[in-house]
């Protein structure tokens, strides 16, 4: 598969800010199919979290209520050229994806 | 026809094999998943949903923290929304819409050295009050912003 994780991330002084992009439908379990009438059944990603050199930056916890292909943007201090930089999710039918990059 | 038979049971043996080196597979992400609070997101009021996931559902008002949203979405199934805070010890984030049918949309668990500003998009299936919630040493704050959606984002 290829990877559904998109990042962009910069360092200002020893701020970095990080914007990331992940591919995924993001279903409620409400939608109906509008052919079919059937429920589309849920499938969301419920939780992301986030490394860097080793720590735990961000863990988010998400319902089925964030937009279709999520986008999530947060900053943290302490951050220097060349950590890395770890994004991993896990949906609710346990499929899950990570990308690791380096803070330039 | 003889050997067909005999290949066709191999093949479905390998199959039935593959198979359950799957579904073992599958017990490691489920184990990691018991991390999501289920009660506070499967929660359908504002105050069960906040007590599930912060402990409280008492909250305080505070221009501290800024929540940023349109107040008009054209499109209730991208709402963007920010929410940033300048209240020191600031650790967990909550974003919650309140009249969708589960009104938690997401929780977000800072790190030590993560600043309190957090940019997402949501889903709002109506016109309701976006509420940010914040929680900084044990205590949460509140803001709330009225969005009004033209179209819904959770039927279809």
């Amino acid at each position: 598969m290829a990877n559904t994780i998109k990042v962009r991330a910069k360092i200002k002084g020893d701020v970095a800010s990080v914007k990331t992009l992940i591919s995924h439908p993001m279903e409620t379990g409400v939608r109906k199919d509008k052919k079919t009438g059937e429920k589309i059944p849920a499938h969301f990603i419920q939780e992301v979290n986030c490394e860097s050199a080793g720590k735990s930056v961000l863990n988010a916890q998400w319902n089925g209520s964030i937009s279709k292909n999520p986008f999530l943007s947060f900053a943290f201090k302490g951050a220097k050229s060349g950590d890395s930089l770890k994004i991993s999710w896990v949906d609710n039918k346990g499929e899950s994806d990570s990308i690791e990059t380096t803070l330039k | 026809m003889n050997q067909n038979r005999r290949f066709l049971l191999k093949g479905t043996l390998a199959a039935s094999v593959t198979g359950i080196a799957i579904s073992a597979g599958l017990l490691t992400p489920k184990a990691v998943m018991a991390a999501w609070a289920k009660q506070a997101f499967e929660a359908t009021d504002v105050d069960t949903a906040l007590n599930a996931a912060m402990g409280s559902a008492a909250t305080t008002d505070s221009d501290k923290v800024k929540l940023k949203a349109p107040d008009i979405a054209e499109n209730g199934a991208v709402v963007p929304v920010t929410v940033s805070s300048s209240i020191p010890g600031a650790d967990v984030i909550g974003i919650l819409v309140s009249t969708n049918n589960q009104p938690l949309t997401a929780t977000f668990n800072l790190g030590a050295k993560t600043e309190a500003d957090i940019s997402t998009r949501i889903k709002m299936g109506k016109t309701a009050d976006v509420i940010a919630v914040v929680k900084a040493n044990g205590k949460l704050y509140s803001a709330r912003k009225q969005v009004k959606v033209t179209i819904g984002g959770c039927g279809g």
